[in-house]
């Protein structure tokens, strides 16, 4: 499972030796040679989990500036390789020049809400369809258009958060009609902690995203932590967070709701510990790893390209056309919108 | 709690601020030193809540000593807790269920805080877990304690209403602190003996700064 976005190479597959042969990438596998890749084709490797580099294509690449990072094989960040000279610098600069400068922060707070409108519409009219409206759901499309009509006017970051709480409290009130099983009910998001099944697996999947989002980030060189929808918080990855908007709907929220309406979960999978609490045990939380890991291995079709991508790479593409944004490559940032 | 609302009405947020809540184990680094406090939140404990929920997990095997379990006594290990009203969130190490009212025992901090401080910091978070357990549960809890491992002894803490209030005023400083920008000056005292961020937070650097700066004039 090894794919090529954006010329960056992305190599998935387990025990994979990469050595340079003259000029060429050549990627092994068991004494076989799977794929050779022209050097000057490449602008980065991120490699996951039990990848092999040779010293020569790593000190190839510290020279040619190309961008070599490492990832856990569940998509972690680990590290990246730093070479003499980095565009890093500026394309973090970029980063905290657009942070300061209203419109530019404005623009990519819609951007990722945008994205987060869309996609939970979509989610939204794929229920409807299938089983019918409800009030609820009803309710929740119509303010969904109505944010998303809104949105360009909007003037302030508060205006932009203000329209995406309201969607989003409309799209939780409609959330339950989502749940076909009779063994789980849903009145509302909580967390920290969480005090039913439901919110449990959503703040779950949630963390399990939000580590894919940071990584992605981290990967191409952005710093996670400096956001533009979400507030500025020590600790907090605030980017991490907006990119996340994203992939919420689409791929967490469908992810959970299949989980619970074909029963992969039951209530057996969770714990309710005195007071109200309520956490996913063992055997739940390997169930919805298993899930989500088979997930990032499906392919869709991305808006901007023409092969289809892996689920799990959306948040580094997401990543990468951000940075091509901030650095004034690309005229626009398109957050990412299923189908 | 309610005569408390009376008593410090400024330093109760108001239930329609939505806010971030604040972790338990803070308020005892804060009791202990507001620097320390600090870099610990500005270090990245402070995101993790979501992950630590299920990454705390370890504490659970925690395991009781005898002398803790006691007949008709239901004990709960690692139990999440928290208050919408007060805004605060986090676990206890063991809530003991006494005829069905709970009971926090919290393992002492750390024997290498001065002692003093150690017990003032272990009462705060004790009473903030007390407060957190009145609001899940809708009773009073007037007891806890605090249960020394190397002792193996444990020590009654009654929740009086000045270590309320105290620990009321800690929340809401606590709470100060994480919007300003600025950390709090460093003890530069007993405190940093033992401290393990004595390296990070340099407590000895303005003091030996100014110590420079004048003999430069001079």
């Amino acid at each position: 499972m090894n794919s090529e976005v954006l010329n960056t190479l992305y190599i998935q597959t387990q025990g994979v030796y990469l050595r340079l042969e003259g000029d060429t990438l050549r990627i092994e596998h068991e004494d076989v040679t799977l794929r050779n890749v022209p050097l000057h084709h490449l602008g980065g490797l991120a490699l996951f989990g039990n990848v092999l580099v040779s010293p020569y294509l790593l000190h190839r690449c510290a020279q040619d500036g190309l961008e070599v990072t490492w990832f856990s094989e569940s998509g972690r960040f680990q590290g990246r390789l730093a070479g003499p000279v980095s565009g890093n610098v500026l394309l973090r600069q970029a980063q905290y020049r657009a942070l300061d400068n209203p419109s530019s922060s404005l623009y990519l707070a819609q951007r990722f809400v945008e994205g987060k409108l869309k996609n939970a519409r979509l989610v939204l009219q794929r229920a409807v369809r299938e089983r019918g409206e409800t009030e609820a759901l009803a309710l929740a499309l119509y303010e969904h258009e109505a944010a998303l009509r809104q949105l360009p006017q909007a003037r302030s970051l508060d205006e932009v958060r203000g329209l995406e709480g309201g969607a989003a409290s409309a799209y939780f009130a409609a959330f339950g009609d989502l749940l076909l099983s009779g063994e789980f009910r849903f009145d509302g998001r909580n967390k920290r902690p969480p005090r039913d099944p439901v919110n449990a697996l959503l703040s779950f999947v949630y963390a399990l995203l939000t580590t894919q989002c940071t990584a992605a980030l981290e990967g191409v060189g952005l710093d996670p932590q400096a956001g533009f929808l979400h507030a500025l918080r020590p600790g907090r990855h605030a980017l991490a967070l907006d990119l996340l908007e994203e992939f919420r709907a689409w791929w967490a929220d469908r992810l959970a709701l299949s989980l619970l309406n074909r029963k992969q979960l039951a209530p057996e999978h969770f714990e309710v510990r005195p007071g109200g609490a309520v956490l996913l045990n063992e055997e739940g939380r390997k169930a919805v790893i298993v899930a989500f890991q088979t997930r990032r291995l499906e392919t869709v079709q991305h808006p901007l390209f023409k092969e289809p991508v892996p689920v799990g790479l959306l948040p580094h593409i997401q990543a990468r056309l951000l940075a091509r944004y901030l650095r004034g490559d690309l005229p626009q940032y398109l957050p990412f919108v299923g189908r | 709690m309610d005569e408390l609302d009376d008593i410090f009405p400024e330093i109760v947020p108001a239930p329609s601020q939505p806010q971030e809540p604040l972790p338990l184990s803070a308020l005892a680094q804060y009791t202990y030193c507001p620097r320390r406090a600090a870099l610990i939140l500005l270090e990245g404990e402070w995101e993790d809540n979501e992950f630590t929920l299920r990454g705390t997990r370890a504490h659970e095997n925690v395991d009781i000593p005898q002398g803790l379990l006691r007949e008709g006594v239901w004990v709960e290990r690692a139990l999440p807790l928290w208050s919408e009203r007060l805004g605060l969130t986090g676990r206890a190490d063991v809530v003991e269920f006494v005829e069905g009212v709970p009971y926090p025992v919290e393992y002492k901090v750390s024997k290498r805080w001065p002692r003093e401080l150690a017990r003032k910091a272990a009462e705060v978070q004790l009473c903030a877990q007390a407060l957190c357990l009145e609001e899940m549960f809708g009773q009073s809890v007037m007891e806890g304690a605090l249960f020394s491992k190397s002792s193996q002894r444990r020590r009654v803490v009654q929740f009086t209403p000045e270590l309320r209030a105290a620990t009321l005023a800690t929340i809401s400083a606590l709470r100060k602190l994480l919007q300003q920008e600025r950390l709090p000056p460093p003890a530069a005292d007993e405190r940093c003996k033992h401290c393990s961020l004595l390296g990070v937070c340099m407590p000895e650097v303005p003091q030996a700064l100014r110590a420079w700066r004048n003999q430069q004039w001079s």
